[in-house]
């Protein structure tokens, strides 16, 4: 009767349930939307960057074929018909219209060119003639300057500064490379002189368990994530739950009833756990059927469902374990929904869902490995990304029954002791 | 059967936090069966009184005893005895009135066939049968008494507490509340009542308990006290057992 009752008052709050269903789906889809076309944005999608050529050189010219070449930037010289000046490009990126303007400043190709055969020189007169390997000629170090949209975030910024860095660095090798073969070879084509693919190359492999072929994308990392943020999110809905009754003085007549407490809190706990599930289940079902139709990937979760299950009734008890806490401890909405809300975000950061733990400051890092956040999202990750199973979460599990146990037990006692006075 | 359904002695309640005494060496004896009022001024310590009586609240110190059993030991025991209608309508706005009596009535251990027969008969009893199907929410003030009075008896008490049940009700239904409680008594349910409506109390209390400062001024029948202090009306006797002062307090 206690279950029943809870289920019907949700059903008939279509504000709750909309916070409840809707909302959680909403929050994924928006997320791993625009997470997935950041990540495109850097690998696949051209960037456009604002060029201020001074230089007029072989530099500059290389640089826009190299950058054609690896077709992560578009390179714009002119704006309104008219070349750009180093002013106008500041201008422009400070205004937030483009992300990154290049300066690259006069005689770079030359001093460049100058320097690289002083050196080649240097180093064959050493060969040759036995010289010593001094440079005679001081060269001005040069800048290219690169004006930064103030509002971009630092990981994008060391990104394209990685990217520009790279470019530059193969420029100056193959400017190396010429400047050798132009001094040994008599041919043509002196580059054919020397192999300037890169010897070295990086190749992306996540260790994984035979037959484990689920690859880490946006998709697999946002679903659990965010799911889990919309999981916690139900210590709103609930608090306000709680300190409705009291307001209303329902859980007053329900004192006076010969009902132990722990069967009307069942109640809540068990109808909100089920809450918890649905959404979980919504959201991957959204995540499987719905995000290839918006041009995301579909999440994988084939064979994981049980393992998914059970961390997510942990996850969802601990959720709810705080939300009776904090409606048995309001006294008013105006107290428990701000608090409520502003809290699971607060927990969301802390625990990881924003940004990995391993990127945070090591006290942060201390505090995230104590949030049920953390555990439950550590749990979904070594079900999904890991390969693990329900024994392999085992650790994250108990945790997050002895959290739930004991902020119930908080609660409980808070109640009783309220009561006393 | 014991002859005394509640006795009190020398009872003491201070709340956390405060330097005075909400109910102060109170000492009271009700005999089964009887329609009890308790009359007294705003903060008079009447609401602590029937807390305290229907297990909300502990006692700092004293006796409180409810059919010979305490709430100490007992609790679970006497919640199964009484049956409380508070001055909030206490009920589930959502929820149909068919609704909250059912999962109230759960509450006491009803069920089933049980349970549906008995919320239909005071529905019907009390004029509500057309509208049980129709959420709280969209009842009258009236209505909303009257299911919040059910709720308090439909596991049929031996002992009824009502806190203020007729306040802000138009006369109908106060009339069809007043008549029910009076069927009630006459099966044998001891009532412990309070209000602030004298005249209602005159009518139906065989018994008159004016309490201020937490402590009882005067008890008796409505005559008895009238006759104690020689004044013509509860009203006047009212007044002049706890004068006339405003008794504001925040």
């Amino acid at each position: 009767m206690t279950i029943r009752k809870e289920f019907l008052l949700l059903v008939r709050d279509f504000g709750g349930l909309a916070i409840l269903f809707v909302m959680p789906v909403f929050l994924v889809i928006t997320v791993t939307l625009i997470q997935n076309n950041t990540y495109e944005n850097i690998t696949n999608q051209k960037m456009e960057i604002l060029l201020v050529d001074l230089d007029r050189g072989e530099i500059a010219n290389k640089l826009v074929s190299e950058v054609k070449e690896s077709g992560t930037f578009e390179f714009i010289s002119e704006l309104d018909n008219s070349v750009l000046t180093e002013q106008r490009a500041k201008e422009a990126v400070r205004n937030g219209h483009y992300q990154l303007a290049i300066i690259i400043p006069e005689h770079l190709s030359s001093s460049l060119t100058e320097r690289i055969d002083d050196n080649v020189n240097s180093v064959l007169a050493h060969f040759v003639d036995g010289d010593t390997l001094i440079n005679k000629t001081y060269f001005t170090p040069k800048e290219v300057k690169l004006y930064f949209d103030p509002a971009l975030q630092n990981s994008f910024k060391e990104g394209i500064k990685g990217a520009i860095d790279k470019i530059v660095a193969t420029i100056e090798n193959k400017s190396i490379y010429s400047a050798f073969a132009s001094q040994l070879s008599d041919s043509d084509e002196p580059q054919a002189l020397f192999a300037q693919e890169s010897l070295i190359s990086f190749k992306e492999i996540t260790p994984k368990d035979e037959g484990f072929d689920i690859i880490p994308n946006a998709v697999q990392h946002n679903v659990p994530a965010w799911s889990l943020f919309a999981i916690f999110f139900i210590i709103v809905p609930l608090a306000m739950n709680i300190v409705k009754e009291k307001n209303q003085g329902t859980n007053i007549r329900l004192f006076t009833m010969p009902t132990s407490p722990i069967i009307t809190l069942g109640g809540k706990v068990i109808t909100y756990l089920v809450i918890c599930l649905l959404q979980f289940y919504l959201i991957i079902l959204v995540g499987k059927f719905v995000f290839p139709m918006i041009g995301l990937s579909s999440f994988d979760f084939s064979g994981k469902l049980i393992g998914l299950t059970v961390v997510t009734l942990f996850s969802g008890l601990s959720a709810v374990s705080l939300g009776v806490l904090l409606g048995t401890v309001a006294k008013t909405q105006e107290q428990s929904s701000p608090f409520g809300a502003t809290f699971v975000v607060i927990l969301a950061a802390v625990s990881g869902v924003w940004v990995p733990t391993f990127a945070m400051p090591n006290f942060m890092q201390y505090i995230a490995k104590a949030s049920p956040m953390n555990w439950a999202l550590e749990g979904y990750y070594t079900i999904l990304l890991r390969d693990g199973g329900i024994w392999q979460t085992r650790y994250m599990i108990i945790l997050l029954l002895l959290f739930s146990l004991l902020i119930l037990s908080i609660a409980l006692f808070y109640d009783k002791k309220k009561r006393s006075l | 059967m014991q002859n005394n359904i509640i006795d009190i002695e020398h009872l003491y309640k201070q709340y956390e936090g405060s330097e005075f005494f909400s109910v102060k060496d109170l000492s009271l004896v009700i005999k089964r069966g009887v329609f009890f009022g308790i009359l007294g001024p705003n903060g008079a310590g009447k609401t602590t009184l029937i807390s305290m009586l229907c297990g909300l609240i502990k006692p700092t110190s004293g006796k409180l005893l409810v059919n010979e059993l305490s709430y100490t030991t007992h609790a679970n025991l006497i919640k199964q005895q009484i049956g409380v209608v508070p001055q909030e309508y206490a009920l589930y706005p959502t929820l149909t009135a068919f609704e909250n009596l059912c999962f109230l009535g759960s509450m006491y251990g009803l069920k089933g066939k049980v349970l549906k027969e008995r919320v239909n008969h005071y529905l019907d009893y009390l004029g509500l049968e057309v509208f049980k199907h129709k959420r709280i929410n969209t009842y009258s003030g009236g209505m909303k008494r009257r299911v919040n009075l059910i709720a308090g008896i439909l596991h049929e008490p031996s002992i009824l507490f009502l806190d203020e049940p007729t306040v802000g009700v138009d006369l109908q239904s106060r009339l069809v509340i007043v008549d029910f409680l009076k069927q009630l008594h006459q099966k044998g349910t001891t009532i412990i009542y309070t209000s602030h409506h004298l005249a209602e109390v005159e009518e139906l209390c065989t018994q008159i308990a004016i309490i201020d400062r937490g402590t009882i001024y005067a008890l008796g029948t409505g005559e008895d006290l009238k006759l104690q202090t020689g004044k013509e009306t509860l009203e006047q006797a009212f007044l002049a057992l706890t004068g006339t002062n405003l008794r504001d307090d925040v």
